[in-house]
């Protein structure tokens, strides 16, 4: 039975690097999303507004933003602006740039989608009752509004997890990359580690996102 | 932008274009056949296999493509298990599109109420009857803006493929900037070729959920 | 003497704890009409559904004319056939016309020719006043001209008896009568129907038997006359009690003076 990376993966500190490498996706996504989701509440609202100006802009926005797979965003900014404008872009800025960007589109749909999903009616019947509009804000859309956001956005977390593995693609030095590096290192005394190796980062992004995911799934499910 | 170099370039990223859509195309269409399988499953119950899918579509939705393709490249190999790089992607894309097809269609069959499945029953229909000739039929209609938005994600997820060293659009680019230094043009035509791959789909998708939608018109 | 074509014997249903059907035995003669009424979740749909075999048993047995009825069992599409069954909320099968909700299973099913199968439709079609009607789309009828085409998607299989549960129950009130006249219509054809229904002045015009069900009982049964004339069991006076309205005593002395009594209004 040869030796498939189990040994190296507990070796030394191979894992505990490995794990930095994880936090430091994981770190990019979780900044990004602190960013994109109030930056998309905001969009959201906007999007709702009936200027014409508005809603062609932010509608141009959302549809650039989501037909481009983000990695042709990332190349975008981070090879733009180091070449074209002579910035000296770190990859982790230029990754949470775009995820922010990215994240903000995403964001700022679902939020039109669920004040889009709460019918007329229930204005209509909170303002037959006497509210005001920000009461019928406060008291009838907002909670309704958040009951079918909170699990999608929490959904949107995991998608930027997952997207954030991307960020080894412009350099940054994160989980595959490190474990890229101590394949490197045992090649000649484990030259199997790939398999042991590759699947310990498969189960660590299945770690990171299940739980999250999970989460959602009861929550929405609660509150439907 | 120096047009010369984008017409020098732009055999260049057709072949890429090729290569992408190709094996596109062939991991989704793996992906539905995968999803569908997946879906009916879960849908029915059908014991131990059902908990099997559960467990596919959980590790895979929760895990992102390029670690899978790294599994399948650089990690099975050593396993006794070696595959070519456009083997490693459709199959990755596969394995992923299916996991995501299977829980669009596993919903879609779930909107269908189990009302509509008892009167088929009850006029006499088997169970393979009244799902081929009742709940199926809705389903796909109610399935096809979840289906659309798939097929898009996955067009889309096919950029990781350059890490794999397929010579992909994004292998093109990445290479030319590399060599060449001439960023402004690769990255237009990287851009272009992406949304002449991608818009056609997502026009096509709007137009065939606006003609589907008659079946979320109550009954 | 008639035949017995369908037995109830014994019959228990729970959900995990809740008993729905307590040990129900009743037997339908051919060409009897039987009308079962009963407060709101007190079995008696569950009790049509458990004929169908479109829910499972724990006890006792339901035959047809001596066969089985068991919703696991091969034979059950076989028997479903012959059991015609309408549904409170119609049950069309949105993507497909008229037309083709009625002649889908006489031609998958039965395997009749296609030709036959419309033929056959667009005379009970007709019959039912809904000539003209083939190729439109559910989502395009009213919700009495829906029911009438559940009844003829039932009725062109040809079954030997009809369950209908609550069929107007779901209808708008000037549309309960049209449904209303087509059942009148089977039962003068000597159809074997049993039919669970809140609309008692019609329990009372067409049945030839009543059924009255509470708590997953069957408390009291008899003919209409005796059932609505002088019910025997307590249960069933309180619940005939519940459709009528006593005139609002002093209308038209103190109006309002009854509300301003009640605390809190």
């Amino acid at each position: 039975m040869p030796d498939l990376g189990i040994e190296v993966l507990f070796a030394g500190r191979n894992m505990a690097r490995m794990l930095g490498g994880l936090w430091v996706a994981l770190r990019i996504s979780l900044v990004s999303a602190a960013l994109g989701i109030p930056s998309g509440i905001l969009l959201g609202v906007v999007m709702r507004m009936k200027n014409p100006v508005t809603k062609i802009l932010t509608r141009l926005y959302l549809e650039v933003v989501r037909i481009l797979p983000q990695l042709v965003l990332l190349f975008l900014v981070f090879f733009g602006t180091t070449r074209m404008f002579g910035w000296n872009l770190e990859a982790e800025t230029a990754a949470i740039i775009v995820f922010t960007f990215w994240g903000t589109a995403e964001m700022g749909d679902l939020v039109r989608g669920a004040l889009a999903g709460i019918p007329a009616h229930q204005y209509e019947s909170g303002a037959a009752l006497g509210l005001t509009m920000p009461q019928i804000y406060r008291f009838i859309v907002i909670p309704q509004t958040l009951r079918r956001l909170i699990p999608l956005s929490i959904n949107l977390v995991t998608r930027m997890i997952k997207t954030t593995s991307l960020v080894m693609m412009i350099g940054v030095v994160e989980v595959l990359k490190v474990t890229q590096q101590i394949i490197e290192a045992n090649r000649v005394a484990h030259p199997q580690a790939a398999f042991g190796l590759y699947g310990a980062v498969f189960v660590f992004y299945f770690l990171a996102c299940w739980p999250i995911s999970l989460l959602a799934g009861y929550l929405e499910k609660k509150w439907s | 932008m120096d047009w010369e170099v984008i017409v020098q370039y732009l055999p260049l990223y057709g072949e890429a274009a090729k290569l992408t859509l190709c094996i596109g195309w062939m991991g989704i269409l793996f992906a539905v056949g995968i999803g569908l399988l997946c879906a009916v499953i879960t849908h029915y119950r059908i014991p131990l296999l059902w908990q099997l899918v559960r467990l596919y579509v959980e590790l895979f939705r929760n895990t992102p493509l390029l670690v899978q393709l790294f599994f399948l490249y650089f990690g099975l190999p050593k396993a006794g298990i070696p595959m070519t790089a456009e083997t490693c992607g459709t199959l990755g894309l596969a394995l992923l599109g299916g996991s995501y097809m299977a829980e669009a269609f596993r919903s879609s069959l779930c909107a269908v109420p189990v009302m509509q499945t008892e009167s088929a029953r009850s006029l006499g229909m088997t169970r393979t009857q009244a799902f081929v000739y009742v709940v199926l039929p809705q389903a796909v209609s109610v399935g096809v803006p979840a289906f659309t938005a798939n097929v898009i994600f996955l067009l889309k997820e096919t950029s990781v493929f350059s890490a794999v060293s397929l010579m992909d659009l994004m292998f093109t680019a990445k290479d030319l900037i590399g060599l060449y230094y001439k960023t402004a043009e690769s990255l237009a035509l990287l851009v272009a070729f992406y949304l002449m791959i991608l818009l056609p789909v997502s026009v096509l998708g709007s137009l065939a959920e606006r003609r589907m939608r008659y079946a979320g018109s109550g009954d | 003497m008639k035949e017995d074509l369908l037995r109830i014997e014994h019959v228990s249903k729970s959900y995990g704890e809740n008993r729905i059907l307590k040990d129900i035995s009743l037997t339908i003669h051919r060409g009897e009409v039987v009308v079962v009424i009963g407060p709101s979740g007190c079995g008696k749909s569950t009790l049509l559904r458990c004929v169908n075999g479109l829910e499972p048993i724990q006890q006792g047995k339901i035959t047809l004319r001596g066969e089985l009825i068991d919703g696991k069992s091969r034979k059950i599409t076989a028997i479903r056939q012959r059991v015609g069954m309408v549904f409170q909320n119609y049950e069309l099968f949105p993507h497909m016309t008229v037309l083709e909700n009625i002649v889908l299973a006489p031609v998958k099913v039965q395997k009749k020719g296609r030709r036959e199968a419309v033929e056959e439709a667009e005379k009970l079609l007709a019959r039912v006043g809904l000539c003209g009607k083939e190729e439109s789309y559910p989502r395009e009828l009213s919700g009495g001209q829906k029911q009438r085409v559940a009844i003829v998607r039932a009725l062109i299989m040809e079954p030997e008896i009809l369950l209908f549960d609550e069929v107007t129950a779901a209808l708008d009130p000037e549309m309960v009568r049209e449904v209303l006249d087509v059942l009148l219509q089977l039962a003068e054809q000597g159809r074997t129907m049993v039919i669970v229904t809140h609309e008692m002045a019609f329990a009372r015009a067409v049945a030839d038997r009543v059924i009255f069900i509470d708590q997953g009982n069957i408390v009291e049964q008899g003919t209409p006359e005796e059932f609505f004339g002088n019910p025997k069991s307590e249960r069933a006076k309180k619940f005939l009690r519940t459709f009528e309205f006593e005139p609002v005593s002093g209308k038209t002395a103190g109006a309002g003076s009854a509300v301003q009594s009640v605390p809190g209004i």
